[in-house]
């Protein structure tokens, strides 16, 4: 086993988690009905959650502790996709990235509950249920405000024209891609992207949304390698507030 | 969190005398037998109107509490600490939807209760009204302010309107493990560093008057509140609940070692009362009626978020969608 490989993919889903999970939370006391305050914190304590056991497996595999490294990083150490550290800015912004990102991680983890590395596939099935309930909330709410409102739609339909470079920059394959589908640790990033358009499509199909034509767009790539847009350190400068006061203390 | 310290200004008793005698003196019967008064049950326009206002204000401190501390979350110092402040705020905020589904019952919605909130209408717990400088601010308010809530809803648990009951039995078992969280992040506090020690002494120094304040007016110059406590709707007396929550906390507080910022704190061994400085009303007063350091920015807050998801709420709405009142 390739273990450079691993530890890659393990820090740019682990990455990811963390960081949606840090944004969802932001909604908190802030969502436009209750309802959605409280089922964006449930997302963001289930993404949080899963980036904590995953950075816990890196742990195993000689990395440092959870806590370090998630508090301690700068922004060109995350390998997030940039999509994920962008403002929440309005409701159908996070909305319409929550579809999108959540759309592409079930199937990630559906790939991954099949990896040959075991204690990755054993998480992968657990995570896996966790977010049949992120889906099904996306879904719901784009079903039903992309058929809605001239606002809403319209609204939307902006979100989804400018989050899609972005979503397609979560497929940026890692320099060790042949290994990981050679070893038959991942599946890989072009079977995870094609499954995603198929199942963005369907639906998309249910609403009064339109998809950009995918062979005109050009992806925002570079978060897997450390190369982000402005918002991702201030968000970091923001988590580690508190704990860079004495990183030697508990808490 | 967060409710307590209901301000009950004055009432006006005379609506009473234009109740039917009869019904009147069944619904006093039905309370003083220790039944619980149901959404379609008669009951006197008094009593509608004030378990109105309380579980409204309660609601409104649940979701104007979870700002102060919300925005902590985004700063919690590591996993632990992040994930179990993200499930304490959004129970904060499931109270308040709970709460409001409450008071729903008693006629008013959700939309007049949140416009009545933003307009300064209607009244949440002054405490909230006081800014979280610190990640130890936060603290304080898990531990000590949700501590003071809990004194609070378990008195009022005990009340007549069943859905508030029921409403708060659940609110009380979650508001527990609150209290765990937040006295397990000050122990961490007051066994650390110096600094983090420094950081919880400071934030008792800035919390202590707004927690003496939270309990509402001393019993002396309080609203007459007879009739509400004959009818179950105030349950204890604003002196007793202080003294209870300070019989409490103070020695686990002076244990840790930290002192509090009120040289005339002791209790009395003869009447097993609390003694301390007379906190200043006429602030609690001023800051409650708007004038406090974060009454504007609170309010500003929740009017965005109002304004910022209105288009949500109507894309939610179809032409044929009609009002319902929420199962009590």
């Amino acid at each position: 086993m390739n273990e450079t490989a691993l530890k890659e993919l393990l820090y740019k889903i682990a990455d990811d988690q963390l960081i949606l999970g840090h944004r969802n939370s932001e909604w908190t006391g802030f969502g436009p009905l209750l309802e959605e305050d409280i089922a964006f914190s449930s997302m963001a304590q289930d993404k949080v959650g899963q980036s904590y056991a995953l950075y816990q497996m890196l742990q195993t595999l000689s990395e440092k502790d959870p806590d370090t490294v998630a508090f301690m990083r700068n922004s060109d150490q995350f390998h997030n996709s940039i999509l994920v550290e962008l403002p929440n800015g309005e409701y159908d912004f996070s909305l319409i990235r929550h579809f999108l990102y959540d759309t592409a991680e079930a199937i990630r983890f559906e790939m991954l509950s099949e990896s040959s590395y075991q204690p990755l596939a054993d998480i992968s099935k657990k995570i896996r249920a966790e977010l049949r309930y992120h889906t099904l909330h996306a879904n719901t709410w784009v079903k039903q405000l992309g058929s809605a409102t001239e606002e809403s739609i319209s609204r939307l339909q902006r979100s989804l024209d400018l989050a899609m470079p972005y979503a397609l920059g979560m497929f940026e394959e890692s320099p060790y891609e042949k290994e990981l589908i050679s070893s038959k640790i991942f599946g890989g990033e072009k079977e995870l992207k094609d499954r995603w358009v198929k199942k963005v499509e369907t639906i998309i199909a249910q609403t009064q949304l339109n998809l950009p034509d995918w062979k005109t767009l050009q992806p925002v790539t570079g978060g897997r390698a450390g190369k982000h847009s402005e918002y991702l350190q201030p968000l970091l400068d923001e988590m580690s507030e508190v704990f860079k006061i004495d990183p030697t203390a508990e808490w | 969190m967060y409710g307590g310290g209901n301000t009950f200004e004055g009432i006006k008793t005379d609506s009473i005398a234009q109740e039917d005698p009869i019904r009147l003196a069944e619904f006093e019967a039905r309370i003083e037998r220790g039944e619980k008064i149901e959404p379609t049950d008669w009951m006197p326009a008094l009593y509608r109107k004030q378990l109105i206002r309380m579980i409204e204000q309660h609601a409104h401190s649940e979701i104007i509490g979870a700002l102060p501390e919300g925005t902590w979350i985004t700063r919690a110092p590591g996993f632990k600490r992040k994930i179990s402040l993200m499930a304490k705020v959004q129970d904060e905020v499931g109270h308040g939807q709970l709460l409001y589904s409450a008071a729903e019952t008693l006629g008013k919605t959700r939309e007049e209760m949140i416009d009545d909130l933003i307009s300064g209408k209607s009244k949440y717990s002054n405490i909230f009204n006081y800014p979280a400088f610190t990640w130890a601010d936060s603290c304080f308010i898990s531990w000590l302010v949700d501590a003071g809530a809990i004194v609070n809803q378990l008195a009022n648990a005990k009340g007549s309107y069943g859905p508030y009951c029921r409403a708060l039995d659940r609110i009380c078992a979650e508001e527990s493990f609150h209290l765990k969280y937040g006295h397990h992040c000050v122990i961490y506090l007051a066994t650390g560093t110096q600094k983090q020690r420094d950081m919880f002494q400071e934030a008792i120094n800035r919390w202590w008057k707004p927690m003496m304040h939270f309990f509402g007016p001393s019993d002396k110059i309080s609203a007459h509140t007879e009739v509400l406590m004959r009818w179950k709707v105030k349950m204890s007396s604003n002196d007793d609940m202080r003294n209870q929550f300070l019989d409490m906390y103070v020695p686990k507080i002076w244990e840790l070692g930290f002192t509090i910022p009120d040289e005339n704190l002791k209790k009395n061994t003869e009447t097993g009362r609390w003694e301390y400085t007379e906190p200043d009303w006429e602030e609690f007063k001023r800051v409650i009626n708007g004038d406090g350091p974060c009454n504007k920015e609170r309010l500003e807050v929740r009017r965005i978020a109002e304004e910022r998801g209105r288009w949500v709420r109507q894309a939610l709405k179809k032409a044929q969608t009609q009002y319902t009142v929420p199962l009590a």
